[in-house]
């Protein structure tokens, strides 16, 4: 009973059009929030509005949402990383033990750098080859990394930093525009082309809905997730340079309690904490989000731990509102 | 005659695209045990969960002492007094003996509140009562042996008074020595009047200790009696049923040269020596009952697992597999018997499922061309007849017959020397069952070698040119698939031994 003359049936490829889908997605609901967020603040405080005041805005979230690039993906994949605010401390302290020997400014950027890189592989083997929940591993590494920090510190900070490597931080590139927001911008360019256009995008995804399936399917689960823990480890030893570089010393607090608020962005700016999903652009809009809201509160002297709670109620707010609107519709079917 | 206990009549229970209980009925009659019999896939699970309250039939009745009862909930069908042990246990591993034994029913102390003690000194009364006064009340269930597990479950039951027991292939796991224990208790129900409903593959079980039999296929009862009026090779008529050929594609076998030669393959703990020579051209079946070592040998051969021993050759090249990425470059592919757990991403756009194993191809330097991913992806949905909305439509969404169009496709991209399908039609409805069978016989034409492995007889018979029967763990024999019947290969793999002819 073989088919002779096979139907041919035409399947489209699409039913929905890309722009629908593009319009009714969370990164333009975040968009939308962000553009309320300007406005307020713009209304709010007479000093938003300046070109230098909008680029101090920026120095709020470079750092943290260059980190929150590389998180996205770890998220995706089904992973995460709550020891990269340990690794800025472990690769600043690195730089400024280089420096009591005399390093360079090439010289620290390459040993911050590649301590991160380290601290990720570090994280990657731990949670592939040992097959440890990545939670449970970057809990203890947060504690192993920033407490190797302490003993190296103590109380004590490095300072003294050459004055070629406060360029990073404190650079600009042109007028208002610092180099860390350019940087920030590039590599945004960068993870979107990785996560949306290439095949291993792709696998991230897959494996972040099913790693039994991707695993079935050729997927090399294990060494993709160890490439993407080394990636948050090399953003985390980049936020660490442009961090001592803006900040010109190393203590061992430094960017204490980062990585919850570089989680937030990832998960406001639309990834799910479950894996499987969520965009680059989402994150981007959300690293603007908190950069006004934080900055725009700062202007208004709103204390910080305020600025907290009104991240936090945000936060809740942005995921639960589809949810609740969601059900709303279902009820009055 | 006794009146039964429990009847059911007219059961009818269908799933999107498969219908598991076609208008069944079954007795169970108190101080008696029933057997229930029939191949995997026969609708003997439903049957069970439609019992226990977690399934509600589409149609028929339930009638409990001549009066119908609705069994609406797991909780209802325990008020009711019917219990199962299942083949794996369902009690909890982190609670005492005691507290399994009493759980929703514990002993109350004036205050409401539990009374330990009275829960232990019954727990342990009631362990002893059953001569199982070994295990001790306050143990964790999880330090016990799964045969001890099985004996709290049975105590379970007889604490909570049950009238009916469903004991679901409770000898799977059991060594000899527990299994005859197991049946010391089973006639201690027995005796207490209790109705028990006993589910099993093996032959030699049901007949120590079954009165009635009623025998299922394909959703259907086809056949009821007392055991001691019937002989098993009527039994295994009724079970095997139909004639095997009439709905399978016919084709003439053109077998090719040697692809796939499997030499002395082992596992410490799932499969012993297992060699064979697969052919282009070939559809070798594997039969065997759940448990007997097909998927894992699969696996074995499809990277997932290491085995312990022996060679995996492909065109004559021994292979080193570290992983499926390495099958599938080396032109073996796998059709994984949970489809919406290892097949398909059922949250995922139908084309990327399609084109994930091909991504090299489709895309240039590592990015993607989502045209060429849509181009491939149509070109073997087509060949498939695959019924969507669209290919970006989540795979999940489809059918489970159209699921498998999906996993088939994804494979068929890579072009592939050597497709391994286990269970390739299990749970998918009669429609997409003949278009899965009719799209082997062409990919066999073409030359492709396919390894099928199937717990449904008919369809091994109706589509293997060879047919591997396996049992524990080892290959009993390997049958040309020409006048063989039903009853030899159920035979060789239940271990029945052959009656003088």
């Amino acid at each position: 009973m073989s088919n002779d003359a096979p139907t041919h049936r035409n399947i489209p490829d699409r039913l929905d059009s890309p722009l629908r889908a593009a319009i009714l997605s969370w990164p333009a609901l975040l968009l939308v929030v962000a553009v309320i967020i300007f406005t307020v603040n713009s209304f709010a405080s007479p000093y938003f509005l300046s070109p230098w005041s909008l680029s101090d805005a920026t120095f709020n979230f470079t750092e943290k949402a260059i980190i929150a690039l590389a998180m996205a993906l770890l998220i995706i994949s089904g992973e995460i990383d709550l020891s990269v605010a340990a690794i800025i401390a472990l690769a600043s302290t690195a730089m400024g033990l280089a420096l009591q020997y005399g390093a360079d400014t090439p010289a620290l950027v390459a040993i911050g750098i590649g301590t991160g890189l380290l601290c990720g592989a570090f994280n990657g083997a731990l949670v592939t080859r040992l097959g440890l929940p990545s939670i449970v591993v970057t809990i203890g590494t947060m504690s192993l990394f920033r407490g190797l920090s302490y003993i190296v510190l103590g109380d004590q900070a490095f300072k003294g930093y050459p004055a070629s490597f406060a360029f990073f931080g404190q650079g600009y590139v042109w007028w208002v525009v610092s180099f860390e927001f350019v940087l920030f911008l590039g590599l945004a360019v960068i993870y979107y082309v990785l996560l949306h256009r290439t095949s291993f995008g792709r696998r991230v995804y897959v494996i972040g809905n099913n790693a039994t399936a991707a695993q079935f399917s050729g997927v090399r689960v294990e060494r993709i997730k160890f490439l993407l823990f080394c990636l948050t480890g090399l953003m985390s030893g980049i936020a660490a340079v442009l961090l001592t570089s803006r900040l010109g010393s190393t203590r061992p607090s430094i960017a204490q309690g980062w990585e919850l608020e570089v989680i937030t962005m990832v998960v406001l700016g639309g990834v799910s904490i479950l894996g499987g999903s969520g965009s680059i652009a989402g994150v981007v809009i959300a690293a603007f989000i908190m950069g006004l809201v934080t900055f725009g509160m700062g202007l208004l002297n709103v204390p910080g731990i305020v600025q907290s709670i009104f991240i936090g109620l945000l936060l809740i707010l942005v995921i639960a509102l589809p949810i609740v609107l969601g059900r709303l519709r279902r009820l009055r079917k | 005659m006794t009146q039964p206990k429990l009847t059911l009549s007219g059961i009818s229970k269908s799933f999107p695209g498969v219908r598991a209980l076609h208008e069944v009925s079954l007795e169970l009659y108190p101080g008696q045990v029933t057997a229930l019999i029939g191949e995997n896939g026969a609708g003997k699970s439903t049957l069970v969960k439609t019992l226990t309250g977690i399934y509600q039939p589409d149609a028929g009745t339930i009638t409990l002492d001549g009066k119908p009862v609705s069994l609406s909930s797991a909780h209802k069908a325990f008020e009711l007094g019917i219990t199962a042990i299942h083949q794996e246990t369902v009690l909890f591993d982190d609670l005492s003996v005691a507290e399994n034994i009493y759980l929703g029913h514990a002993p109350r102390t004036r205050l409401a509140t539990i009374d330990w003690p009275k829960m232990r000194s019954d727990a342990r009364r009631l362990l002893k009562d059953m001569g199982a006064g070994h295990i001790d009340a306050e143990a964790r269930l999880r330090d016990l042996s799964i045969a001890n597990k099985h004996l709290v479950a049975v105590a379970r039951a007889m604490s909570i008074d049950a009238e009916i027991v469903i004991m679901d292939e409770p000898t799977a796991s059991l060594s000899h020595k527990e299994i005859e224990d197991l049946f010391v208790l089973v006639d201690l129900l027995k005796q207490d009047g209790k109705a028990v409903l006993f589910i099993s593959h093996k032959f030699d079980e049901i007949y120590r200790i079954a009165d009635r039999f009623t025998v299922f296929r394909d959703g259907e009862m086809v056949g009821k009696g007392l055991i001691r009026e019937t002989s098993q090779s009527d039994i295994i008529k009724l079970m095997v049923g139909r004639n095997v050929d009439h709905i399978f594609p016919a084709r003439t076998p053109s077998i090719g040269a040697p692809v796939l030669e499997v030499k002395d393959l082992s596992h410490p703990t799932e499969f012993d020596s297992i060699g064979f020579t697969l052919h282009a051209g070939e559809i070798l079946g594997f039969y065997g009952l759940v448990g007997a070592g097909r998927s894992e040998i699969m696996q074995a051969l499809f990277g997932l697992t290491k085995p312990s021993r022996g060679t995996i050759a492909l065109d004559g090249k021994a292979l080193s597999l570290g992983s499926p990425a390495d099958a599938i470059e080396a032109g073996i592919v796998y059709v994984p018997e949970e489809r919406g757990k290892q097949g398909v991403v059922v949250d995922l756009p139908i084309f990327q499922n399609v084109a994930l194993p091909s991504l090299k191809k489709t895309g240039r330097n590592g990015f993607l061309r989502l045209a060429e991913e849509f181009a491939l992806t149509r070109q073997y949905t087509e060949r498939l007849d695959l019924r969507a909305a669209s290919l970006s439509q989540n795979a999940g969404t489809l059918s489970g017959g159209n699921q498998q169009k999906v996993v088939i496709a994804k494979w068929l991209a890579t072009k592939p020397r050597v497709i391994i399908l286990d269970e390739p039609t299990k749970g998918i409805d009669i429609g997409s069952k003949a278009a899965v069978h009719a799209f082997m016989a062409e990919l066999v034409a073409e030359g492709l070698a396919v390894i099928m492995v199937s717990s449904e007889l008919p369809e091994v018979m109706g589509m293997s040119d060879r047919i591997v029967v396996m049992r524990a763990g080892r290959m009993v024999e390997m049958l040309d698939n020409n006048n063989l019947t039903a009853d030899r290969v159920v035979r060789l793999a239940i271990g029945a031994e052959e009656v003088a002819a």
